[in-house]
């Protein structure tokens, strides 16, 4: 096996709270390579945003981490801050979830970017104001000259996201985590930004992290599919396969849960019943058992780990029959 | 998008109030810049010595001579309003400003390193602020010794409490938005997140307090000064005024009125115009 640009091994993220240690990650593993791209799907709480967080070791100071995240064979528990920082945004770049608060709005957008540029590439200050303007244009920004000196509340949210995005591409970084980067926008908007993302990862040969909660906007996306439940790993394949035959019950509900245009009208949308565990009350068995409609009582007992033939692996007792699913024939 | 809904809503009275204080505002800052002028240039005015003592003309109305009169050492009172100016502003500025410099900072390192940096430097405030203020600018002064110098490190000492608050609390609501992680998430350090990416949000909303804490100092040195803890005589300073024309004030009123008006006029105009900057910051804040 080639050396991976990201390994993540058995990392777990321990956060002290006032109700007890919540564990945010559960021991998760991953394996991204150079150039490829990983979606990271789960709903809200699952712990994809610790992850991001993790893997930038940008979790708040009193989290208990263990396992081992590796960036280019280089472990980056170990690193030393200076050389952290030096990595982030120069290797590592991110792409957050809201462009209303990921920008600072008091600093023009060219400024934003003009920073980032000086700090990490060292080009001088006329250079680097040139350069803003070009990124600006290559992510789709008319007029870029005239945006580069306006703030960020003159900008509409998927303007913003696009500068985020330059800022993020600035420095071409090797590994782009992009945190709900579309969740904030109108639909309209979204795919938009997606392509832009998808543009810029294949031009740039860059590996790319998608954490979403949509299992749509992976579909054709992204080359391997990560669904996260309860800071687990939940089931990993490559998108193609997970898509023509998924085999964990959460994956069926996630995908059960896009509404379908095709459905008639006022169908009643296929929820997911009940709430996510509580993390501070971690209890023995699979953590999706009580909502799973296959669950049943051995399920509750000890948690299954991660099984499966060769790339395709499953975290369940009781996985879904080998068979296309009814509805997507195609896989999308 | 509750938060544009509710700008949209507050928006338009508070726009409305904006242009009805217009000229209330205008008018507050034409007089500040008036009592600056006076304080800055009073050399340079024609005005009479302020410690010119005459008396012959003790405890005079207003006349053409004298346009605020004479006080009780017949001293011209416009004179001494105006010299007078000197010392309360520059006690309330500069120890305003120096309030918002060690506050600020104190704040913004308390609201971004949290921990026990922050428990630390808020017990501080705390303790200072559970001092009756005036007990201890007395003692303050009574044991180093009655000066200019003194009186504004004390009073800038009383009132670092409240802007350090200020500056934890906006630190705090500015550090959870996602730009300060994206920043570190950038490579960047904490000193340049502190000075790129908090202070600019922080600053505004300080210096418009310090605004209104410069009128607030202005009548503590007023405070100090009626108690003869303030600036030593023969220098004149609204405050002192006040009080060597409490023994007057039925005879000649207007030796304790004037500085009086003079000084309510200048507290007013600042809190005037500190009120109206802050209307005008408020609803950026909320849109961000």
């Amino acid at each position: 096996m080639t050396l991976a640009l990201l390994e993540v091994d058995n990392l777990c993220v321990e956060l002290p709270t006032v109700r007890g240690p919540l564990r945010a990650l559960a021991g998760v593993s991953l394996r991204l390579e150079r150039g490829r791209s990983l979606g990271v799907v789960g709903e809200s709480g699952s712990g994809k945003t610790m992850l991001s967080r993790a893997i930038l070791q940008l979790l708040p100071p009193r989290a208990k981490v263990s396992g081992s995240t590796r960036f280019d064979g280089k472990t980056l528990q170990a690193l030393a801050p200076e050389a952290l920082r030096a990595l982030r945004g120069k290797e590592i770049a991110v792409v957050f979830q809201d462009p209303m608060t990921s920008l600072n709005p008091v600093l023009t957008i060219g400024s934003q970017i003009v920073e980032t540029l000086l700090e990490h590439l060292g080009l001088a200050a006329s250079a680097a104001r040139l350069r803003a303007v070009e990124l600006l244009a290559s992510v789709g920004i008319p007029e870029p000259e005239r945006r580069a000196g306006q703030y960020p509340h003159q900008l509409s949210g998927g303007m913003r996201q696009r500068v985020a995005i330059a800022i993020a591409l600035s420095c071409e970084p090797r590994l782009l985590l992009a945190d709900e980067p579309t969740t904030a926008l109108d639909v309209t908007v979204q795919a938009q930004i997606l392509d832009l993302l998808a543009r810029e990862r294949s031009r740039r040969n860059m590996a790319m992290m998608l954490i979403t909660h949509d299992l749509g906007i992976v579909a054709g996306r992204t080359d391997a599919v990560i669904v996260m439940y309860a800071g687990r790993v939940m089931e990993r394949a490559a998108t193609r396969v997970l898509f023509k035959q998924m085999r964990h019950p959460y994956t069926e509900a996630l995908l059960a849960a896009i509404p379908k245009v095709e459905d008639a009208p006022h169908t009643p949308l296929a929820a997911i019943g009940g709430t996510p565990p509580d993390p501070t009350r971690p209890a023995p068995g699979c953590p999706f058992a009580p909502r799973c409609r296959y669950g049943r009582d051995d399920c509750r007992e000890a948690m299954p780990g991660l099984a499966g033939l060769g790339d395709h692996q499953f975290a369940c007792w009781h996985p879904l029959a080998q068979r296309p699913l009814p509805w997507r024939r195609d896989g999308r | 998008m509750a938060a544009a809904e509710m700008t949209g809503v507050t928006d338009a009275p508070r726009r409305a109030r904006r242009r009805s204080l217009g000229w209330v505002f205008w008018l507050a800052v034409v007089w500040i810049g008036v009592v600056l002028f006076g304080a800055l240039a009073a050399n340079l005015l024609p005005l009479e010595d302020p410690s010119k003592i005459s008396l012959l003309a003790r405890r005079q109305g207003p006349s053409a001579l004298h346009l605020f009169g004479t006080d009780h050492l017949g001293r011209d009172v416009l004179s001494r309003v105006v010299y007078g100016s000197r010392a309360s502003l520059a006690v309330g500025l500069i120890s305003a400003f120096l309030a918002l410099l060690a506050g600020g900072t104190l704040g913004l390192l308390a609201g971004y390193f949290r921990g026990r940096l922050e428990s630390l430097t808020m017990a501080a405030m705390d303790v200072l602020l559970a001092f009756p203020p005036l007990v201890l600018a007395l003692a303050i002064i009574a044991y180093l010794g009655q000066d200019m110098v003194n009186l504004t490190l004390t009073l800038a000492l009383l009132s670092v409490p409240a802007s350090t608050r200020v500056a934890r609390a906006s630190t705090l609501a500015i550090a959870e938005r996602e730009f300060v992680v994206a920043a570190r998430a950038l490579g960047a350090s904490h000193l340049r997140v502190m000075l790129r990416e908090l202070l600019p949000n922080v600053v505004l909303p300080l210096l418009v307090y310090t605004l209104i804490l410069v009128a607030v100092l202005i009548v503590g040195e007023g405070v100090l000064s009626f108690l003869g803890l303030g600036v030593p005589p023969p220098m004149a300073s609204w405050g002192s005024m006040m009080s060597e024309g409490r023994e007057q004030l039925d005879v000649a009123p207007h030796i304790a009125f004037i500085p009086a008006i003079v000084m309510f006029l200048t507290v007013l105009s600042f809190n005037l115009v500190g009120d109206t900057l802050r209307s005008m910051t408020d609803p950026r804040r909320a849109a961000l």
